[in-house]
């Protein structure tokens, strides 16, 4: 078998705008795909385990940077330091940590020498058995940093995992927005499902996530939640991605139940919710079952 | 005359509503608010408020150069960053402008001099006028770059110091970007959703706002779905709940129109007013 057959497929799912339904349909991707890797890469805000209710079998440390800590009592308050920042971070030898960007140039300058850079604990990363198979995951410490590093991390070890136990898919539940994390998300994938919204926000912020994977040349597929809130936003969607070139590989329909299900802990398939459960599943045999 | 105050709308998890409730709630307010749009990765605020926009000034970092003829490939730039933005590898320097933060470490340790910095833009600021008079500023962060905190820096700069009131739409999650955003407010609005995921996100950003020790208060959108594990959670941990919003088909479509609440029922305006009463009252007791 040549090497690559083996290399697992990666999907992403993103959505620029937060909560269009990115963990809901992962979720459900969870229990439609069979032999798969699941990762939970929205470390800063992670809901996946809300629904597959992981039973964890590994917990590892993530450190993401390093934080100066300076001896007070040798510090001279030569103020060099506080001149140097360019983040406004430290005064009097006194650090603030929500502004500091632990590059170190206070330690580098210090003329005392009594700053040293210390390693961090800023989080885990976990292993997990769910009742639809392993799960990577993730907790950043509250107000920590670093969360690209994080997912980072997060991607790493659910590809290792697939590797090592022969799955087919790793299915990445990816963090809102556009940036750091988000980069680190999708880099290198396989496909990403864009997960949008027929309102004006969710419109604007799919455009931009879709030029985003543009300018990663990931190929990238729309689908569209709650189509029937508004119906005209939505055959603007339609027109926007034909123009692009861009598929749409299913619309689901708005259904209370689909807030019924999370309630009780089910994915979508689970709670086989009218309407939305089918919907879910014609763009799961588009995204991954046909592959 | 009342003290200026910074006011943030954060959430923790994304698509709860907090541009529906920052919207909806400068609007409410007298004349001349100033808002900020420090969602930069995915800003929308501007769809509600159609400001018109007056400037537009490029906003980055500074990265480093090195001069080629002058380096001697000692290898000290490799050594301090703490980014792996700047490599020596043989006698070459290589820097790779995605990772750099602008921190001036290399350019500072160069025994040679051989570093200097240029300006490189990852984002841009816009400035305009929008509806009530609202003085609007909007960062938007440019396709492919990955950090947004530099941006939201800056247009926490650039903002006007005599407002009076500010608002400041924040981005969804508790790391970095929400962080800036957060940072130096007098108040922080959390919206929410009575859902599990609504209430796992919301301790999230408690704790986040916690350690920021700011005053915070819960507004909780589409209130009548879901169960009321966040109610209970507000209760026991002692946050008010300053609005409840309900799940109705009118408000998600007006919504998804750019509308906000104030445009789809005006009788949510003094509501919001009396939103904004208790959070000066808030302030003023946390001054205390």
């Amino acid at each position: 078998m040549p090497e690559s057959s083996r290399m697992p497929k990666q999907l992403t799912i993103i959505s620029g705008k937060g909560g269009t339904g990115k963990t809901t349909f992962t979720a459900a991707f969870a229990q439609l795909t069979e032999n798969k890797v699941m990762a939970d890469c929205d470390v800063d805000a992670a809901d996946l385990h809300l629904v597959l209710a992981p039973e964890i079998q590994k917990t590892a440390p993530f450190y993401g940077s390093r934080t100066p800590v300076v001896d007070l009592e040798r510090c001279t308050r030569c103020g060099i330091c506080t001149q140097v920042c360019r983040f406004d971070a430290i005064h009097g030898g006194v650090l603030n940590l929500f502004a500091c960007d632990h590059c170190a140039l206070c330690m580098h300058a210090c003329p005392e020498n009594i700053i040293t850079m210390e390693e961090s604990h800023s989080g885990d990363w976990f292993i997990s058995n769910t009742r639809f198979g392993p799960m990577v995951h993730a907790r950043l410490g509250i107000a920590e940093e670093n969360s690209g590093k994080l997912v980072t991390v997060v991607r790493k070890e659910a590809l290792n995992l697939a590797k090592e136990q022969g799955a087919e898919w790793v299915i990445i539940d990816g963090p809102p927005g556009i940036g750091c994390p988000v980069t680190a998300a999708l880099t290198g994938v396989t496909r990403v499902l864009i997960i949008t919204e027929p309102t004006l926000s969710g419109i604007h912020d799919m455009e931009r996530v879709l030029s985003l994977t543009t300018h990663f040349n990931i190929p990238a597929q729309v689908c569209v939640n709650k189509y029937d809130i508004h119906p005209d936003n939505t055959r603007r969607i339609e027109s926007y991605c034909r123009q692009k070139g861009i598929e749409i590989v299913g619309k689901i329909p708005f259904d209370r139940g689909v807030i019924e299900a999370m309630v009780s802990g089910k994915t979508v398939m689970e709670a086989d919710v009218p309407g939305v459960a089918p919907a879910v599943r014609q763009v799961w045999e588009r995204v991954i079952g046909d592959w | 005359m009342d003290t200026p105050i910074t006011i943030t709308i954060a959430s923790g998890k994304g698509g709860t509503g907090k541009t529906l409730v920052a919207t909806s709630l400068v609007l409410s307010l007298p004349e001349g608010v100033q808002y900020l749009d420090c969602d930069v990765e995915a800003p929308n605020a501007h769809i509600f408020l159609q400001p018109q926009w007056e400037e537009e000034l490029k906003t980055g970092l500074v990265v480093p150069r090195v001069e080629a003829a002058v380096c001697t490939a000692c290898g000290e730039c490799n050594r301090v960053c703490e980014f792996k933005a700047i490599v020596v590898i043989v006698d070459k320097v290589l820097v790779f402008d995605e990772l750099c933060h602008g921190c001036g470490a290399c350019s500072y340790i160069c025994p040679s001099d051989a570093i200097t910095e240029i300006e490189k833009a990852i984002g841009i600021i816009r400035k305009g006028r929008a509806r009530n008079g609202i003085r609007f500023l909007q960062g938007l962060l440019n396709i492919g770059e990955p950090m947004a905190t530099p941006i939201i820096r800056r247009l926490k700069k650039e903002a006007a110091t005599n407002a009076r009131i500010t608002l400041r739409d924040a981005p969804p999650g508790t790391s970095c970007p929400v962080i800036e955003s957060v940072e130096g407010s007098d108040f922080t609005i959390l919206v929410t959703e009575p859902t599990p995921f609504g209430l796992n996100d919301l301790k999230l950003a408690v704790g986040m706002g916690r350690e920021l020790h700011v005053p915070m208060g819960v507004i909780i959108n589409r209130a009548d779905a879901g169960d009321d594990r966040v109610h209970r959670y507000c209760g026991k941990e002692g946050l008010p709940i300053l609005l409840e919003i309900p799940l109705k088909r009118e408000i998600a479509q007006g919504y998804a129109d750019g509308q906000t609440l104030i445009d789809i029922l005006p009788e949510y305006r003094d509501r919001f007013q009396g939103v904004f009463a208790r959070i000066q009252e808030e302030v003023r007791h946390a001054g205390k």
